[in-house]
């Protein structure tokens, strides 16, 4: 047990490791700051994409979607980070991250948008084109709104899914949240700096996932 | 050489394709090895865990719930970290691919328990209440009446977060079992080429993309039979 807690919660190491945990945390926090929008941005796109008449168009999309979806983000954050230099193109780790996830999370977030979109009926549509609103009024100020409320949940527990991606950039050494505990592990052959490193997961983490549930029960009755 | 030319020398290269292909096929069977053994152990432990649920008794509840938030919360390369280098340090030395296997099912399991819960939750109360009134017992009405109709609304949700949580295989890399991305990456500092991580990545989608069209298809279905 004594082992246990000391090799776990060893609150000196813990303090010792904090200073460079922190610093950490906030390269975490940045990029969350990066991918969150930019995959909310890109799954807007391909939402639309995926809607538009052409269905050369839909089925691009779609498979572009269910490839990305097929990918483990890891594979395709390494492929962009050590495998596009054999091609000539260096990336940073951040702008390797960026890209990466940027493919990764926009088909996740575009399916959630897409389901949302088609849970407005095609009623709003053409009730809003007939009292002379353009396709890009119907759709910021009638369908977007609504869709956004419907598909919520999974809008929520998607981003939760994408700030827990962002520790796998550890391992193209981008110093965020868990290359930092790592290091601070490393350093002193205590596993209590991970420890840490998950309390800051869950204290950014846990409201959220609290929320998804009660969202998601909200619905459902 | 042109620049396609240069493109195929780079990603495509046929000496190395044919020199690799034994070893990521052998990670690929690795994979999948591991991707099944996660989908049993933790689709059957999150079944379990709803059930138990079931019986409301407090305080395991609300032990249950806690741990599988902070299964839900934490990101799986944490918790593989945290096993892998903390379990030898107190006298468990565990083979990596268990490391793995038992780390992705627990994750698998709190999801999976999630999705049951919610699909036992909305059966309405009134099947529990006939199916007691004509003498069934609690374990008869929950085996026979509300998991057969509980866990086919589930089967949607449960296919794309089996897919989501099994592509995380690919965090075996970071601890040394020998997986599909492992030997890419591996080949690839061998060869000074991009020829394997290609072959490794179209090993996933080879892999991955069944179940992707099958999620799909599943969700369509799932509406249908919901209008």
């Amino acid at each position: 047990m004594e082992a246990l807690l000391n090799q776990f919660f060893n609150l000196d190491i813990m303090a010792r490791a904090l200073p460079l945990v922190l610093t950490g945390l906030k390269q975490t926090l940045l990029l969350c700051v990066v991918v969150i929008p930019l995959g909310l941005a890109g799954g807007l796109l391909v939402a639309l994409l995926s809607l538009v008449r052409s269905r050369v168009m839909r089925w691009a999309t779609m498979i572009a979607i269910d490839f990305f979806r097929a990918v483990p983000p890891l594979v395709l954050l390494i492929f962009v980070y050590s495998g596009l230099p054999f091609a000539g193109i260096r990336l940073t780790p951040l702008a390797a991250v960026a890209i990466a996830f940027f493919f990764n999370n926009s088909s996740y977030y575009g399916e959630v948008y897409r389901a949302g979109i088609e849970s407005v009926g095609r009623g709003q549509w053409d009730a809003a084109r007939s009292t002379g609103l353009t396709v890009a009024q119907t759709l910021r100020s009638v369908v977007l709104p609504q869709a956004v409320r419907n598909v919520l949940p999974d809008l929520v527990s998607n981003t939760v899914e994408v700030v827990k991606l962002t520790s796998l950039a550890s391992v193209i050494a981008l110093p965020e949240l868990l290359y930092s505990a790592d290091m601070a592990r490393s350093l002193t052959f205590n596993t209590s700096p991970i420890v840490l490193a998950a309390g800051f997961y869950l204290l950014m983490l846990w409201p959220l996932v609290r929320l998804v549930s009660r969202l998601e029960r909200r619905i459902a009755s | 050489m042109d620049s396609w030319s240069r493109f195929l020398d780079t990603f495509f290269k046929p000496d190395l394709i044919r020199h690799y292909l034994p070893s990521i096929a052998a990670g690929t069977v690795t994979t999948i090895e591991i991707a099944a053994a996660i989908v049993v152990t933790g689709i059957a432990l999150g079944l379990v865990l709803a059930v138990v649920r079931t019986f409301r008794v407090l305080p395991i509840n609300v032990i249950l719930v806690t741990c599988v938030d902070i299964m839900r919360a934490l990101p799986p390369i944490v918790l593989v970290l945290l096993v892998y280098f903390g379990m030898p340090n107190i006298g468990i030395n565990l083979p990596s691919f268990a490391v793995l296997w038992i780390v992705l099912s627990l994750v698998l399991a709190a999801f999976a328990e999630e999705i049951f819960w919610a699909g036992i939750l909305s059966i309405p109360k009134g099947q529990w209440e006939t199916a007691r009134s004509t003498g069934f017992g609690f374990f008869p009405t929950l085996l026979y009446i509300v998991l057969p109709q509980a866990v086919r609304l589930t089967v949607p949700p449960l296919t794309n977060r089996t897919l989501a949580i099994t592509k995380n295989t690919a965090l075996g890399t970071v601890i040394g079992v020998p997986e599909i991305l492992n030997q890419a990456t591996t080949g690839q500092s061998f060869s000074g080429n991009a020829t394997p991580l290609m072959m490794g990545a179209i090993a996933y989608v080879i892999l991955f993309i069944p179940v992707v069209a099958l999620g799909r298809l599943l969700e369509t279905r799932f509406r249908w039979s919901r209008a």
